[in-house]
């Protein structure tokens, strides 16, 4: 795999102003789409964020923590069970949705302390995740029958949590959001989420944490504790997925075991995959892309959807291993040194000898 | 207890055993060979269980249809795969991981297309008998008869053939056996189309006991991927130990609560397993073992 | 009991007692006692096998002796990890380069530089380190993408950033052109000058450029300690060791 473009690296002159611009845009997004769309189309977009929301949290872990967690629909999952659970005993989502971080990233840090002090292999890791999301999977699967239950709320089986209720403003429980002030929770904490993750790729904490992907020895010769950091990343990596999960919640007004699912793992790889391991808007693009090219697949009944993304899985893999935004990234660059006429000197992503990815590889 | 619920519950976990045994060798094959964690596992058992519908229901023999037809298709399958998937990807785990996961999606997209999202099922072709005062399937004999038999195979293959030889050089040594001449990529052609063969037998000897569906291969792959981190790097005693301690563990407790409560203790046992010993059973004992 | 820290015996900076390493029925370091003194600077060397490598990863932590003790001043560090050996003060150059491949040079530098210090000596840090070791010229570029003596040199710069007290060099001078050697030694009995080092090395010109004392390992164990003219011209050297070399 194509070694992803160093983030500090990138936060040296351009980077406040790709920052700002990124920030921007989001903001134009989050207050213009509400005049832009119609209510289905605003719904619909904020599918697409929550969606975005859980591309961002694996595109971390993974493309700078360097950490193969392939089960970050356990996630998802806990974080969206946790708020439908909560907010059907509460009634005021505040405290829900603070679950819906917390006890993702308290189950992260559980199964983080036994992979990461175990000092496991990354392929096991990435094994471990999987098995461990199709195995809650299978368990809230089989919670249909109303003894299975956590206060008010009946934790359904295969069918799920129907009517889970929206978000509301904190304190004012019978008041509760509608689509359009849906769209504003959700757009704008993707647009806080990513500041966040900016940030903390620019701290001393962040750096550190890329310096372990991109040699552990040697970041543990100089006197960090990889285990501990990368336990710190996935819990992180784990609430973000968690609070996507609430967002989702909300999107449908619904849960269902579907969102532990292997599908919602690999969907979420392949959002990655395709925007760009190794960047934060890659991930985001890329939920967005796919997350409508399924729609519209599904709309036209041209394709079955896993055989869709199998193929695009697949084919990045082989063919695009580096993602869409750091391939037009370096378009843009060429295009721009060619015109102005100078020699190339931004150095293009090249392979470099060893890849801090790939783990364990005996040949 | 009374002694024929012992005798069941011991016939029980013999199955379960045999079962877990049967459902990790081709992957424990490919990733003791190849270092390759292939995620289509459950796929390849779902091929081999569709095979043995297809075949059963053009009229062909049950035990035939089950047994033969499966391994046979999909090992071709895996060579097909092989030549133009995952040969591209030697030595870059990840990328051989996701690739997997690809073909795991496409190929239960591909049989959705194809059969639909159906759950089929294959009789069993063989009643049941007695344990005292309860009933136990004859059909769990004929899978551990075919574990049996898959794991002396693969052992007499490795021990008594020069492709195993060479597989066996391989594993201790992939640039040592490059440097005597033997060419890899051959090596690892094969290897993929036999740990997919048995992950074909494995899919036609359950297909009787279990809901045919395109995405059956999740309710086996979770199992099959513990007992192999649990077994570690050597293949047969590695699928052997684990088989029997997760086995053990499994049926025990899904005996007590319910089968997934099995498979989360499954889990819990492997988490705290490679805590201790993080390159599995055999990475500690027995590494010299095959 | 208690002893108060006035009437305990001074300890020497770094000592191995007994250390032992084995791995199933092989013993690849066999109770080694090593003493290093504040500011010492001292060469390991000895014939591939020897266990010299082996000693060293005990000492950083990478290798758990399975039997004996290893101290760094009061620290007993036998069962410490690297990272905890690491923040002791002890600056480890591995064999391999360990480098940050996907990192600029700088910010090498800057990671290893950044542990508990403020963000203004940090950067100084990183400055001084990156002019002391001529490496400003090529601070931006990515270290993936440097020749493999810059990468030594990447490694070396981050060693130092750590401001360690002492400093162990796995074969510094491998892959280096001449004139990079020469710039290393008088590196190393620069930094020795404040710092203790260890060398380990099967450059023989290198180690004359270098050294003072000088421990050879066989089969393990320590053949001879001492001066560096003695014991290179003691005969049991000659023969397990630079009859090779020789040869």
């Amino acid at each position: 795999m194509t070694r992803p473009p160093s983030p500090l690296r990138a936060l040296a002159r351009p980077a406040s102003l790709s920052f700002l611009a990124m920030v921007a845009s989001g903001l134009v997004i989050l207050f213009g789409a509400p005049h832009v769309l119609d209510t289905f189309g605003l719904v619909q977009m904020t599918g697409f964020t929550a969606m975005a929301m859980f591309a961002l949290s694996q595109g971390f872990i993974w493309g700078y923590g360097g950490v193969m967690s392939f089960g970050q629909a356990a996630f998802l999952g806990l974080g969206g069970y946790a708020y439908a659970v909560g907010v059907l005993n509460m009634g005021d989502s505040t405290v829900p949705v603070f679950l819906a971080i917390a006890v993702p990233m308290l189950f992260a840090g559980l199964l983080g302390y036994f992979m990461f002090y175990g000092r496991i292999s990354d392929a096991y890791i990435g094994v471990i995740t999987l098995t461990v999301s199709v195995i809650l999977f299978q368990l809230v699967n089989t919670t249909s029958g109303s003894q299975y239950r956590i206060g008010e709320a009946e934790l359904g089986g295969f069918n799920g949590i129907p009517a889970i209720p929206a978000l509301n403003l904190p304190g004012d429980a019978g008041n509760q959001l509608d689509p359009e002030g849906i769209w504003y929770a959700a757009m704008g904490s993707l647009v806080v989420v990513y500041m966040f993750l900016r940030a903390i790729l620019a701290s001393r904490f962040g750096r550190v944490v890329v310096a372990i992907r991109e040699n552990e020895t040697r970041a543990q010769l100089i006197g960090y504790d990889p285990r501990l950091y990368k336990l710190l990343a996935f819990m992180i990596s784990a609430g973000i997925a968690g609070l996507a999960g609430c967002l989702f919640a909300n999107w449908g007004g619904f849960i269902s075991p579907t969102v532990f699912g292997l599908t919602m793992s690999a969907q979420v790889i392949i959002f990655v995959l395709v925007g760009g391991l190794g960047t934060l808007l890659g991930p985001i693009l890329g939920a967005v892309l796919i997350q409508w090219l399924t729609i519209e697949a599904g709309a036209q009944n041209v394709i079955d959807s896993n055989l869709g993304l199998g193929a695009i899985l697949v084919t990045f893999v082989l063919l695009i291993p580096q993602g869409l935004v750091p391939v037009a990234r370096n378009l843009v660059l060429r295009l721009g040194t060619a015109l102005s006429g100078r020699r190339m000197r931004a150095k293009p992503l090249g392979p470099a000898p060893g890849t801090a990815l790939a783990g364990e590889v005996r040949r | 207890m009374a002694p024929d619920l012992i005798g069941l519950l011991g016939f029980n976990v013999l199955a379960g055993i045999a079962t877990l045994a049967l459902i990790t060798l081709g992957l424990g094959v490919i990733y003791g060979m190849m270092r390759i964690i292939n995620l289509a596992h459950g796929e390849f058992m779902m091929l081999g269980a569709y095979t043995a519908v297809a075949a059963s229901d053009a009229g062909l023999n049950i035990w035939v249809a089950m047994l033969v037809l499966p391994p046979l298709v999909v090992g071709l399958i895996g060579l097909v795969l092989e030549r133009t998937v995952i040969r591209f990807l030697y030595g870059r785990m990840m990328d051989t991981m996701l690739a997997t996961w690809g073909i795991s999606l496409g190929l239960i997209g591909l049989v959705t297309s194809i059969y639909g999202n159906v759950v089929r099922g294959v009789s069993t072709p063989v009643g049941s008998f007695e344990i005292g005062r309860y009933g136990a399937s004859l059909y769990s004999l004929v899978i551990v008869a075919a574990a049996c038999a898959a794991l002396a195979g693969l052992y007499l293959l490795l021990r008594l053939t020069k492709f195993g030889l060479i597989l066996r050089a391989t594993m201790q040594n992939p640039r040592m056996a490059a440097s005597l001449g033997v060419s890899p990529d051959r090596i690892y052609m094969a290897t993929f189309a036999l740990g997919a063969g048995l992950a074909g037998l494995a899919g036609g000897v359950l297909a009787p006991i279990s809901g045919i569906s395109p995405a059956m291969g999740a309710a086996y792959i979770s199992r099959a991927f513990i007992t192999v981190l649990g077994g570690g790097p050597a293949i047969l005693t590695g699928t052997g130990l684990a088989s029997t301690l997760f086995g053990f563990i499994n049926e025990l407790v899904s005996f007590k609560t319910t089968p997934v409560i099995g498979d989360v203790a499954l889990l819990v046992a492997a988490v705290l397993l490679i805590r201790v010993l993080p390159q599995g059973i055999t990475g500690r004992y027995l590494r010299r073992s095959l | 009991m208690s002893v108060s820290p006035a009437t305990k015996p001074v300890r020497p900076l770094l000592e191995a007692k007994g250390a032992t390493m084995r791995f199933g029925g092989v013993t690849a370091v066999n109770a080694v006692d090593f003493v290093l003194g504040e500011v010492e600077l001292r060469c390991l060397i000895g014939p591939n096998g020897a266990g010299k490598s082996t000693f060293f990863k005990m000492l950083t932590g990478q290798l758990t002796a399975s039997a004996g003790r290893i101290h760094f001043r009061d620290t007993d560090i036998t069962a410490a990890h690297p990272h905890e050996i690491a923040r002791l003060g002890v600056g480890i150059k591995t064999q391999v380069p360990n480098v940050f491949n996907g990192l600029s040079v700088r910010e090498n530098v800057f990671v290893a530089a950044g542990r508990k210090k403020s963000l203004a000596r940090t950067r100084a840090i990183v400055e001084e380190t990156l002019t002391r070791l001529k490496l400003t010229e090529i601070a931006t570029r990515l270290v993936g993408q440097l020749a493999h003596g810059q990468r030594q040199w990447v490694e070396i710069a981050t060693v130092l950033a750590q401001e360690p007290e002492l400093i162990l060099l796995d074969e510094p001078a491998a892959g280096m052109t001449k004139e990079e050697v020469e710039r290393t030694a008088a590196l190393i009995r620069e930094i020795n000058r404040t710092h203790a080092v260890i060398v380990v090395e099967h450059d023989m010109p290198f180690i004359r450029m270098i050294a003072k004392t000088v421990t050879v390992f066989n089969q393990g164990r320590i053949l001879i300690e001492g001066d560096v003219d003695t014991v290179l011209s003691d005969t049991r050297v000659r023969d397990v060791y630079l009859g090779k070399q020789a040869a």
